[in-house]
Parts: C-alpha cells; sequence; structure tokens
C-alpha cells in the first residue's frame, strides 16, 4: 500500500500531529518505505494462527470496585498548564 | 588509594557491612566522577544533595546495625522511571517540566532497600531510539570512545554510559525492543530485559505496554542479580504484573557448568544467515567452545520466523505507542501551544512537543490502527507474534537456555546519519525476545580488534531468569572485558 499526501494527511489529522506543508512530501516519502518494508510481512503464511497481543495467559485481574485514593486534587492539578480555582483551564469547547 | 568506584555493588556491601568505607564517601567518590565526565552527557538532572543526605542516613543505619539490603549503594535512574519529586522528562520536550508526585514501583523498591539515586540518566525521547541520538537533551557519549566520539547505545544510553563511566554503582533501564541489552553490549556491560511481567511497569513512562519490561543495568553479573532481586515482585498496580512475580537470590549466582553438569545451550539456526562483524563471529564461537570445554551440550534450534520479528516489532511497537502517547495533549500536564481552537492546541502541542523520530511512529501507528489497516498490518503482525512466541517454547523442549549475539559489532560513531531503517535494523537481535516475553541478558562477551567491547545474549523460559543470569555469569567470566573504559582511554 502506497499512500498519497491525503492520506499522510489524514493520518496526520488522526494522530493530532500538524505536518508543515514544506514537510508533508518527505514525511510521505519515508512512511511509504517503512510501509513497504513492513509489507513484507505479509508474505508469512498466518493462517489458523491466533494473534498474541500479550505474553501475559492468564486474564487481567479483577479487584473490588472500591475507593481507595483519593482528595489529592493539589497532586492532580501540580504539573497542570493552566489551572484556577482548584480546576484545569482548557480551551473553550463549547459556542 | 584505590577508587572507591572500581569496586562492584557486592565489594561494596561487603565494605561497608565491615565498615572499612564509608556510604559518605562512596557516595562522594561517584560524585567526583559525576562531575569529571559530564562530557558524555549521561546525567539530564543530578540530585547530589539528596543523595548526599541518604548517604549519611545509610552510615547511621550501618553504625546502628539496621542496615538494609542496598543500604548506601548510589544508582542512577533511567529519566522514564517516575520519581517523586523529582522532574521525570522522557527526554521528551512535551514532558520536560514534569514533576511526577508518586514513585515508580520499582525506585520504590530500590529506595525501600536503602539504595540512593544520584540524578536521572539520558535516554532516546520516550525510548524510541537505539543510539540514544533522539533525547530532547541531546546524544549521549560512550566512555569509550577514542578520536572518535561513538553512540553509547539506546535507548538506555545514558544508563550504559553511567555505568560504564563509573557515575553509578548500576543503573535501571527499560526494555521494549533491546534498550537495555543493546547499549551495554557496546559499553561492556550486563543488562538484563527479566522476563514480562517479573517488574512493575508501573510509575515507568509508557511506549510499547506489551513489550515495555524495565531491568538492571551493571557492571557484573551478580550485580545485575542483586538489583534484579529487589526490582521485582508483584504489584497490584500493575494489571499485567505476573501473580507469582519474584526473583530471590541468596549470596552469589550459583554455576551452572562444570562439576559433570549438564547444560544444553541453543544456538539459533535463522541468525546464522544474518551478516556480523567479524569480531562478533570469531568472540562468539569462542564463547561457545568455552561452554563446551565446561560441558555444556550445544545443540542448533531453530526460531522460523525470527528475522520476521523486527517487522512485526515495528508495527505492534509504534501501534502501542501512539495509542499510549495519546495522553499527551497539552491539558493536564506537560507543554501546551495554544492555537485557534481545541483541535489547533492540540496539533501544535505535540508537534512542537514530539520530535521527528516519535513523530515518524506516531504516524506508522496510527496508519497501522486505522480501520482499513487493522487487520492487514496489526493482526497479521500479531499472528507472527505468536508464531515466534511458540517457537521459542519448541526450541525450549531442545535445549534449556539459548545463547546469541546481542547485536552486528561494535559502537558506531555519533551523526551516522543513518536512515530510519538502517536504525531499526539494530534491533534485529533483540526484538524477538520481547516480542515473546522471555528472559534475556547481554553480557561482555570479549574485546574486538578496535579495543571496543562486544556482549552477547544468553535467553531463557519465561520465568527462568536465574539460571540465564547463571550462564551469563560463566560467559562474563570467559570474557576478560576489564570494564573500566578510563583505563583503556589512557586517564
Amino acid at each position: 500500500m502506497a499512500v498519497d499526501n491525503d492520506t499522510v494527511r489524514r493520518i496526520a489529522f488522526l494522530s493530532r500531529l500538524r505536518v508543515e506543508p514544506d514537510k508533508l512530501e518527505d514525511t510521505k516519502q519515508e512512511f511509504n518505505k517503512i510501509l513497504a518494508w513492513v509489507e513484507e510481512l505479509g508474505e508469512v503464511n498466518t493462517d489458523n494462527v491466533e494473534p498474541l497481543v500479550s505474553v501475559n495467559n492468564e486474564s487481567l485481574l479483577l479487584r473490588e470496585d472500591d475507593v481507595t485514593a483519593g482528595h489529592i486534587s493539589q497532586e492532580v492539578l501540580a504539573n497542570a498548564p493552566a489551572k484556577e480555582y482548584g480546576y484545569f483551564v482548557v480551551p473553550k469547547v463549547v459556542e | 588509594m584505590t577508587d572507591l568506584t572500581d569496586l562492584t555493588i557486592k565489594d561494596s556491601l561487603t565494605k561497608l557491612k565491615a565498615k572499612e568505607i564509608s556510604p559518605v564517601d562512596l557516595t562522594d567518590a561517584y560524585i567526583k566522577k559525576m562531575q569529571n565526565n559530564s562530557k558524555y552527557n549521561a546525567y539530564v538532572t543530578t540530585t547530589t544533595e539528596q543523595a548526599l543526605a541518604q548517604a549519611k542516613v545509610a552510615e547511621q543505619h550501618y553504625m546502628n546495625g539496621t542496615n538494609r539490603p542496598l543500604e548506601g549503594i548510589a544508582l542512577g535512574i533511567k529519566d522514564l522511571f517516575c520519581t517523586k519529586g523529582i522532574r521525570t522528562t522522557a527526554c521528551s520536550h512535551i514532558i520536560d517540566n514534569f514533576v511526577p508526585q508518586y514513585e515508580s514501583t520499582v525506585t520504590q523498591n530500590l529506595l525501600n532497600d536503602g539504595a540512593l539515586f544520584l540524578g536521572k540518566l539520558n535516554l532516546d525521547e520516550f525510548a524510541m531510539g537505539g543510539s540514544n541520538e533522539t533525547s530532547c537533551f541531546g546524544p549521549v557519549v560512550n566512555p569509550w570512545s577514542k578520536e572518535v566520539k561513538l553512540v553509547a547505545g539506546g535507548s538506555s544510553g545514558g544508563s550504559a554510559a553511567a555505568v560504564a563511566a563509573k557515575m553509578c554503582a548500576a543503573a535501571t533501564g527499560t526494555d521494549t525492543g533491546g534498550s537495555i541489552r543493546f547499549p551495554c553490549s557496546i559499553t561492556g556491560l550486563v543488562g538484563v530485559k527479566p522476563t514480562y511481567g517479573l517488574c512493575s511497569r508501573w510509575g515507568c513512562v509508557a511506549f510499547a505496554s506489551s513489550l515495555d519490561t524495565p531491568g538492571p543495568i551493571a557492571r557484573t553479573v551478580d550485580d545485575a542479580a542483586l538489583l534484579l532481586s529487589v526490582m521485582a515482585g508483584h504489584d497490584p498496580k500493575d494489571s499485567t504484573s505476573a501473580p507469582n512475580a519474584k526473583f530471590d537470590i541468596d549470596g552469589e549466582l550459583k554455576p551452572v557448568l562444570g562439576d559433570g553438569k549438564t547444560l544444553r545451550v541453543g544456538v539459533i539456526k535463522e541468525f546464522n544467515s544474518v551478516q556480523i562483524s567479524e569480531d562478533m563471529k570469531n568472540l562468539f564461537e569462542k564463547r561457545i567452545a568455552d561452554l563446551k570445554s565446561m560441558g555444556a551440550e550445544i545443540v542448533e534450534v531453530s526460531i522460523p520466523n525470527i528475522l520476521d520479528a523486527l517487522a512485526a516489532y515495528y508495527i505492534i511497537a509504534p501501534a502501542e505507542a501512539s495509542s499510549n502517547l495519546a495522553r499527551y495533549d497539552g491539558m493536564r500536564y506537560g507543554l501546551r501551544v495554544d492555537g485557534t481552537d481545541l483541535i489547533d492546541t492540540y496539533k501544535k502541542t505535540r508537534a512542537t512537543g514530539f520530535g521527528d523520530e516519535v513523530k515518524r511512529r506516531m504516524i506508522i501507528g496510527t496508519a497501522v490502527l486505522s480501520s482499513e489497516s487493522y487487520d492487514v498490518y496489526f493482526m497479521q503482525a500479531a499472528r507472527v507474534r505468536r508464531m515466534i512466541a511458540d517457537s521459542f517454547n519448541r526450541a525450549f523442549e531442545m535445549c534449556d537456555l539459548i545463547v546469541c549475539p546481542s547485536g552486528a559489532g561494535t559502537a558506531m560513531p555519533l551523526d551516522s546519519d543513518l536512515s530510519p531503517l538502517e536504525y531499526y535494523a539494530l534491533d534485529l537481535f533483540t526484538v524477538a525476545m520481547n516480542l515473546a516475553g522471555v528472559p534475556a541478558v547481554s553480557t561482555p562477551a570479549g574485546m574486538a580488534e578496535n579495543e571496543l567491547p562486544l556482549g552477547i545474549q544468553v535467553v531463557g523460559r519465561r520465568f527462568d531468569d536465574m539460571r540465564v543470569l547463571q550462564l551469563a555469569k560463566h560467559i562474563q567470566q570467559f570474557s576478560g572485558v576489564d570494564n573500566r573504559p578510563t583505563v583503556i582511554m589512557g586517564k
């Protein structure tokens, strides 16, 4: 699969990355080289093979749904780029 | 007087317990090395005042007999482990002002046992790289460099350089595709990627969660084993932490060879076709001959798809990374670059905060997870991953442990200007073990013609970390690597 500039633009948008227009061509070419390489994997016969996404065979452990932490709003806010009255300050999202 | 920083951790502890040396003097000696060796750019944050204060407490503990297993041992911490109240950056501009309000489980385990931290160590941005050249704090220089500056490997390049140049007794690292083993192989050190699930990932800045593995970097296999025993353990805060995670060690690692002991050591057939340096080839053969001379039975094993591991890794790791790094949105912590609206703020923040390699992997990861590519790329890679893991299981029916090179050759010069694919190829010998979750240790194998160290790996079954380390110790004993690069450099 070779991708065009529009696809690169769309994927960059999905990644929430701004790609400068003059970098678009380079990004596309590099991206296509890497894709061409990983595409070799398609030649491996994987019929009847179950995908492995985690080496831990055990199912994830469950725990009681109890409150075990809290009252740490100062810690939570400690690294906020902008905060006021004990809240994060974020760009306006509702018109 | 001998230099205190020449002591192994084991020897330091013996002398500390005997009150022959003081933890304050020992810490001081490491701090002097840090000051003299700043040219290697290993530390990105230093915490020497805190370390000295802890050393004074350690001294008290030795005096009143309440000393803990690692009391007064000065460590360096890869700047991917969150340390409470100490800036933790992942060497990325996007969180270069982040001060964690909590301590990672692994570093907390080390602190609980009396270790002290001299500072935070350089790495490739978000651990993505094999040469420590993608760090926002600049590259790490390999202490073995002579006329030409060499890379220290990556992503744990700062950890490897700091231990090699005696700027700490040992360090923590993380290994997602070789990030502990590769730097150790080109700096003459022991690097342990434990079984996945043995050391908690809680509080480690995430790169690829199903592959990320914290582990120790040390000068000797015994030191590494001691550190691992402290770092390992089940952690309810990490859902992938193994319920039975535990690594206990009582004194020295016991030999697995000699005195008529039998051990089947596997050599991976498929790696024979990979081009490696003459030095690596010769040293590997020499060490195999040494193991044979001690009674090991050498068997050829096959991991049919091991050479496909690299492509599978470069689909799976970026996919997991693109989802893990979605959290850096400039809202709750880290950098924020204001834009015209929320989406524009996200895009500008991330474009400014992330470096080129991280962006490259975001794009790949997002692409392979997109609905039209998910099955073709991601699921195919996950199927190949299953085949590799199954092949390791089958190989371990034929042998007890496997040995293979850690890399193709010695450290390359800084600014070698390789293409992304050439950089990715550096991981050829290491990624398969992450995909399979098996333990692997890189241990010094010997010196190349150019007087630079080379390493080879020992690989074992899941949770057979003990025997992996035991065989690695035999290999290190044969290697004759003097891990004192400052001596080699004629200083």
